[in-house]
């Protein structure tokens, strides 16, 4: 009886060793597996068994929506990491929730990766340990919204631009400028859609970059402020002829069926449902461009489960599971490859680099000019959000 | 034997002593200390209210008094009026409280003007039967989400919807997405809080005095006007309170069929989800905060919230 005690307490002693030992190497690899001092890390470790992902809807399937739709599951049986996944509704919100911690993989807008980025909250990724990373698209490849001074900080997932929609029967002829709903608007008054977010102040100045160039815009998020004023009043005057804002793709989809609108801004899914039911509507990338998304799977500098998350990475820019993900969401995949698993590539122009150069990705609007300008100040996103209040009235 | 009464004889075996078990213990010890009783009854629910309501309530006053950081998206808790002030002086939030106050406005008029005479039917000519009918017939719509009927809506007002077949033969056409659209559905939405307080005031109205009305020669209009409408007034006031300030705080109504406008509701929506400002949402919500204040403040000098 007298020796238990003893014997007890050693080993809680051990257990005690065993655990912090556990957390330190646990915190020396939050910056990534295998890492030195916190520098990329070189080679992967075992996995830890359980990943957890943070993503917009959609991008994390494990086939309890539609059983159809499962790419979960086969990840799981091949590394043994259960995965438990999150959705959110905006960047804002994607933003907080990876402050928060506890996730190792985020699917982050372009207009939160920035964010993630200079806060710290993401790590640098090491691309050679990912194999599929060779098959993506180069032209997704470091840019601004995902790699900082040519390091990379995450996998790009898929992309898409915000199109002008039409409706073929009302509109003619078919317009290849955004001056059907801004400057010649009032054709089509009370008809016109637009996003419903602050973020749409960007198309404006897409429209204004090709159209007033005097205001020398360079890059539609980076605004001072008379550029700024510019969009806005643009976008006051579009407001006497638009007939609701969207945001809800469904609410766009009904409103384009009935009629109730005829012209605005769209993403390419819209199309594609739209065309599903036989409406006389169609898409066009106008000729100034046009704002648009890409997505970027990044893992959380304090990830918990690196080796995991580094898998994930892997298996969602794998070619079959890539093809799956996006034609799920509606965007075009990533990945070369992923086209000989989706047959709508075309319709998503997937891989066409001269159709992506077109697209002004989303970007957060910070106060230094994201065009690099360094003489004035841009209007940051507070801004932009109250302008969009005050346009709306 | 009057003291063998007065002292039952200890040894009896007619009731059996009950055993202390531990749950007799507090029960003889609640049963003899009433305030300690009182206040376990009173802790859950007291700490509800407080916890959950009030510091709530708070929190968001208090918000509203911060700021937030442009770059992180962080609110810093540092005091300042700048929210406040943007608030009542800026001109986008005096056009937008106006024009909420005016939907909500219309919706209880809309709705009370509806109301009164179903209710009037329900209370006092309608058989024990109907009226049974009428009073599921009501609460009916209760039982669909919020959002079927806000939807249905849309789809009713749009181009081509059931609205413009009906009245496009008659020359008229629908009003299609605005702050018309906003009012009927708002109105439609909230009808069965209407209602149901005016039908249990005109319940209290004895048919009695209807018939002594009539006896002294009143028409039927003198007798609404002069009996009935003087007793109802506290009635209609508190179903006016659940319409008006249900239409106060809404924007998922306006999202869906208000086209370009915006209310209260959205701006604080936009500003919590869109911006991340939640000072600066904190702020606007003290405007509907504040009109209920009056409004409830105003009520209760009625004597209508005896009605509730």
């Amino acid at each position: 009886m007298r020796t238990t005690a003893p014997r007890r307490s050693a080993i809680l002693a051990g257990l005690a060793i065993v655990s912090a030992t556990a957390l330190l190497t646990a915190c020396g690899t939050a910056s990534g597996p295998g890492g030195d001092d916190g520098g990329l890390p070189t080679e992967l470790g075992e996995f830890e068994g359980s990943v957890s992902i943070l993503a917009w809807p959609g991008y994390v399937e494990d086939g309890s929506n539609d059983p159809a739709v499962d790419w979960v599951t086969g990840f799981e049986e091949e590394t043994g990491c259960m995965v438990e996944s999150q959705a959110y509704g905006t960047s804002d919100e994607a933003v907080n929730l990876v402050r928060a911690g506890g996730y190792d993989v985020v699917a982050a807008s372009g207009d939160a990766t920035l964010r993630l980025i200079a806060a710290g909250d993401v790590a640098a990724v090491n691309t050679d340990l990912i194999p599929s990373y060779e098959g993506i698209f180069g032209f997704l490849k470091e840019q601004a919204w995902n790699s900082v001074d040519g390091q990379s900080y995450g996998v790009p997932h898929g992309y898409g631009a915000n199109l002008l929609l039409y409706n073929t029967e009302e509109v003619s002829p078919a317009p290849t400028s955004w001056s059907v709903v801004f400057d010649g608007a009032s054709e089509y008054s009370g008809k016109v859609t637009a996003y419903d977010s602050p973020i749409y102040i960007a198309d404006a100045a897409v429209y204004l970059m090709a159209h007033q160039p005097e205001l020398g815009i360079e890059n539609p998020y980076a605004l001072d402020e008379t550029q700024f004023q510019a969009a806005v009043d643009l976008l006051k005057a579009q407001r006497e002829h638009v007939g609701e804002y969207w945001s809800d793709y469904l609410k766009e989809i009904q409103a384009f069926t009935t009629g109730d609108s005829v012209a605005g801004t769209t993403w390419q899914v819209i199309q594609n449902v739209l065309e599903g039911e036989g409406a006389t509507t169609a898409v066009v990338l106008p000729e100034e461009g046009a704002t648009g998304w890409s997505d970027t799977w990044m893992v959380a500098s304090e990830a918990e489960s690196p080796n995991c998350a580094y898998a994930w990475l892997d298996w969602i820019a794998s070619p079959e599971v890539n093809a799956q993900a996006t034609a799920y969401f509606g965007e075009a995949p990533s990945s070369a490859a992923a086209c000989d698993f989706r047959e709508d590539c075309e319709a998503f122009h997937a891989g066409d680099e001269e159709y992506a150069s077109q697209i002004w990705y989303w970007t957060t609007p910070i106060a230094e000019c994201v065009d690099g300008r360094t003489d004035v100040e841009c209007v940051d996103y507070a801004g932009w959000t109250e302008a969009w209040s005050e346009i709306k009235g | 034997m009057t003291s063998s009464v007065a002292t039952p004889p200890s040894g009896r075996a007619g009731i059996p002593q009950p055993r202390a078990t531990p749950a007799r213990r507090v029960s003889v010890f609640l049963s003899q200390h009433a305030r300690t009783r009182l206040g376990l009854l009173l802790a859950a629910p007291l700490f509800w209210l407080g916890a959950v309501y009030i510091v709530a309530l708070a929190a968001l006053l208090v918000t509203a008094f911060w700021t937030v950081d442009s770059f992180t998206g962080q609110v810093r808790t540092e005091w300042t009026l700048d929210n406040v002030i943007n608030v009542v002086t800026g001109a986008l939030y005096q056009t937008v409280t106006l024009r909420t106050i005016g939907v909500a406005l219309l919706v209880t008029i809309v709705d009370i003007l509806i109301a009164l005479p179903i209710a009037f039917f329900m209370a006092k000519v309608a058989g024990p039967r109907l009226r049974g009918v009428l009073v599921i017939a009501i609460l009916m719509p209760l039982w669909a989400s919020y959002l079927v009927k806000a939807y249905a809506w849309r789809s009713v007002l749009s181009e081509g919807g059931v609205w413009a077949s009906l009245v496009e033969p008659i020359g008229g056409e629908s009003p299609g997405y605005g702050l018309p659209a906003v009012v009927i559905t708002l109105a439609y939405i909230w009808l069965p809080y209407v209602i149901l307080p005016i039908y249990a005031g005109l319940e209290r109205v004895p048919d009695s005095l209807l018939e002594a009305s009539s006896d002294l020669g009143a028409k039927t209009w003198r007798t609404i006007v002069s009996v009935v409408l003087p007793m109802l007034t506290p009635a209609i006031i508190a179903a006016s309170i659940f319409s008006f300030s249900l239409s106060l705080g809404d924007y998922i109504t306006v999202n869906i069929v208000g086209g370009t406008s915006q209310m209260l509701g959205n701006l604080v929506f936009t500003n919590v989800g869109a911006a991340n400002n939640l000072p600066l949402a904190a702020a606007i919500a003290l405007i509907p905060v504040s009109i209920m204040v009056v409004y409830l403040a105003a009520a209760r000098r009625s004597g209508a919230l005896e009605n509730l």
